[in-house]
């Protein structure tokens, strides 16, 4: 191969909508992104910003009121028009998906081995003994010992039924992880362990790998790029780490500040937040949408639609405010540092 | 009142266990659990102390303990000086005085009351006399919920997950504390709202004075909001001491680990400890931390010479009072 391969997930302006009985209300609107195999990419923002519908789309797995426009390519082919066969197909195969509040979707009742088989068995096509063969291997990549696979969700602690979910994703082989809030209900020391783990396997597996969080420092340590979603649009991307530790858009400054450095004095009896709540996206406000909430809001903050644009090479943000200063977050991030 | 809540500062202990053990199951046929197996700890007036361990170290079951939900099988709780009594009359007084926060706002309100009713309902309970409207009003302004009248037939499903545990500290406040126990009061909340509700904390310390125990398994928020620290590993505090001393220069193995897989300190190579929280119905002979510890499987205990030491005898209990302590055999 000589030519670049087709990116393993590419979005192209994709928009979904929920009708509901107030009304059409947007949940995506106009998101652009890429994820390449080898690359982990994480998705920052929180409840209600469009994330977990965005991953959802993925799989073609969004509710039935949900109206989308544009286009999500998994390694070319287009998700949404796709037949019902080759969509059977995808899910699992091609793609999977470790959703939030995992250490709940395992059934209770069935050995956990049992549960990682059934999507081998249902699409390989395998006899017993190969899917038990597969069943040991993968209980070993995610770091369980093999006899495991006898034990039900309840003999297993919070990590360990992580690490089965996470076995199960991989049953198949897919080239593409969703990974939806993976360690949320985890603790640090587990959430850890799970996040090394999902980073080895991309990197072993040469596996592209989707990660959803509202923990921008999660984020920030574990994946390459990151986009950062407010009420339903990317506000910035960039390289993770870069995004973090200078962050160019209030919105991701206030993300990255939520959790403090330990150590850091500006932090220490200072906790910060932002004051106001994530808009009704049944009544966005006008302008930049997030300017009600926004430490640095100026009056055209209140009409001008912020359009993303990059204030440095390989980062765009979305804020009417990046032409008059581009250092205008990173200014005020120093000014509120006690001296 | 800032002042008198500095840390450091002498202030009256308002608070405390000694010898605490609590232990269940200790009659059925299986082996006893013990969830809190030795501990001494102090909460002085105006203080904000966090209770730091992961799940199954036994935090949550010690701040029951203080609420008096549990019974001690060992030991005793102290408030304002005297040992906790469980009559019913006396509990009731008591948790008139200490009210507690838990971590899922949504679990912790009535679906079908509304603000008013929820925030309202301990001063009934505690046939506390006065302007009931006033009082609540009061309340939910105190907590951040402003204009508070806007809010009172307001029901949870129609406030974000920021107005209700404001509405749930509004219902804690209302009876006037002294003490609030909070059980992860934000680790359920989004990041943004995070940070408001913790400066909700420290300011309801700095003007009433009130006395925060925190349990949470996140370092940030203590070096946020705590002025101490108690680190606890099965059924024990490892590690104490004032917030500066234990998050920077934290002496237990543990609390090291702890402080390196925290996404944010990227100077610590990272300590990912094997396994799972160990099991409290068996506990480890010797240093109850051994079997996980990475400074003596890494030799740095053999070259000490106490290698020994730490699989056979056991720490004694750190003091509830004092300057920065750890149970560990290399630092005693």
């Amino acid at each position: 191969m000589t030519t670049v391969a087709a990116p393993l997930l590419e979005m192209r302006d994709l928009w979904v909508s929920y009708r509901t009985s107030r009304g059409q209300i947007p949940a995506v609107r106009g998101v652009d992104l890429i994820v390449r195999a080898g690359e982990c990419v994480g998705v920052a923002g929180e409840s209600g910003c469009g994330k977990s519908t965005l991953a959802s789309t993925v799989l073609r797995l969004q509710p039935g009121n949900a109206e989308v426009t544009g286009s999500v390519l998994v390694e070319g082919q287009d998700v949404l028009t796709m037949r019902w066969g080759a969509l059977r197909t995808l899910r699992w195969a091609g793609a999977s998906m470790i959703f939030q509040g995992a250490l709940h979707s395992l059934n209770p009742v069935r050995r956990v081995g049992v549960q990682i088989a059934e999507p081998i068995r249902l699409h390989d096509g395998v006899d017993e003994q190969t899917a038990h063969t597969r069943v040991a291997e993968l209980l070993e990549q995610v770091g369980l010992p093999p006899q495991r696979a006898d034990a039900y969700p309840h003999q297993l602690s919070g990590g360990q039924k992580q690490r089965v979910m996470i076995a199960m994703a991989l049953a198949c082989r897919p080239r593409l992880v969703i990974a939806d809030e993976p360690t949320t209900a985890l603790d640090v020391m587990v959430q850890a362990q799970v996040l090394d783990l999902l980073t080895n396997l991309v990197r072993r597996l040469d596996l592209g790998l989707l990660l959803i969080s509202h923990d921008l420092s999660v984020l920030g340590t574990t994946c390459d790029r990151v986009v950062v979603m407010y009420a339903g649009q990317v506000v910035e991307s960039g390289p993770a780490k870069a995004v973090f530790d200078d962050p160019r858009h209030p919105y991701s400054s206030a993300l990255a500040s939520a959790f403090p450095r330990i150590g850091d004095p500006a932090a220490r009896l200072a906790p910060r937040g932002l004051p106001g709540d994530t808009p009704d996206l049944a009544e966005l406000p006008s302008g930049c949408v997030f300017h009600p909430r926004c430490p640095l809001r100026a009056d055209r903050c209140e009409q001008e639609v912020p359009v993303l644009s990059a204030v440095l090479p390989d980062r765009p943000v979305a804020c009417v405010r990046a032409d008059e200063d581009p250092d205008l977050v990173p200014r005020a991030r120093a000014a509120a540092v006690p001296t | 009142m800032t002042a008198a809540a500095a840390p450091g500062a002498a202030t009256r202990t308002l608070l405390e266990v000694r010898g605490l053990s609590v232990t269940f199951g200790a009659h059925g046929r299986q082996r006893p659990a013990r969830a809190v197996d030795g501990v001494d700890l102090a909460v002085a007036a105006g203080e904000i102390v966090a209770l730091v361990g992961e799940s199954g170290c036994g935090k949550t079951t010690l701040a029951r303990t203080l609420l008096g939900l549990e019974r001690p099988t060992q030991g005793e709780v102290r408030y304002d000086g005297q040992p906790l009594r469980y009559s019913q009359r006396a509990l009731k007084a008591y948790r008139h005085r200490v009210q507690l926060i838990l971590q899922d706002p949504t679990g912790a309100l009535n679906p079908r009351q509304t603000v008013y009713e929820s925030v309202a309902e301990g001063l009934r309970i505690h046939r506390v006399h006065g302007d009931e409207r006033a009082l609540v009003a009061d309340a939910l302004a105190r907590a951040g919920i402003r204009p508070p009248e806007r809010f009172f037939l307001s029901y949870p499903h129609e406030l974000s997950g920021g107005q209700r545990q404001r509405v749930v500290i509004a219902g804690a406040l209302v009876l006037e504390p002294r003490v609030i126990i909070a059980d992860e009061p934000v680790s359920s909340l989004d990041a943004s709202i995070r940070g408001e509700i913790l400066a909700l904390l420290l300011r309801l310390r700095d003007d009433l004075g009130l006395t925060v125990l925190v349990v949470t398994h996140d370092l940030g928020l203590a070096w946020n909001i705590a002025d101490r620290i108690a680190v606890m590993y099965l059924g024990r505090v490892v590690e104490v001491g004032s917030t500066e001393d234990v998050l920077s220069n934290a002496k237990h193995p543990y609390t090291r680990a702890l402080l390196s897989v925290v996404p944010e300190i990227e100077e610590l190579e990272q300590v990912v400890l094997a396994g799972e929280p160990p099991d409290p119905t068996r506990v480890p002979a010797g240093c109850r931390f051994h079997p996980r510890c990475p400074a003596l499987l890494g030799g740095e205990a053999a070259a000490a010479g106490i290698e020994e030491r730490c699989v056979s005898t056991p720490l004694a209990v750190l003091p509830a009072t004092g300057g920065h302590n750890a149970a560990c055999h290399l630092h005693s």
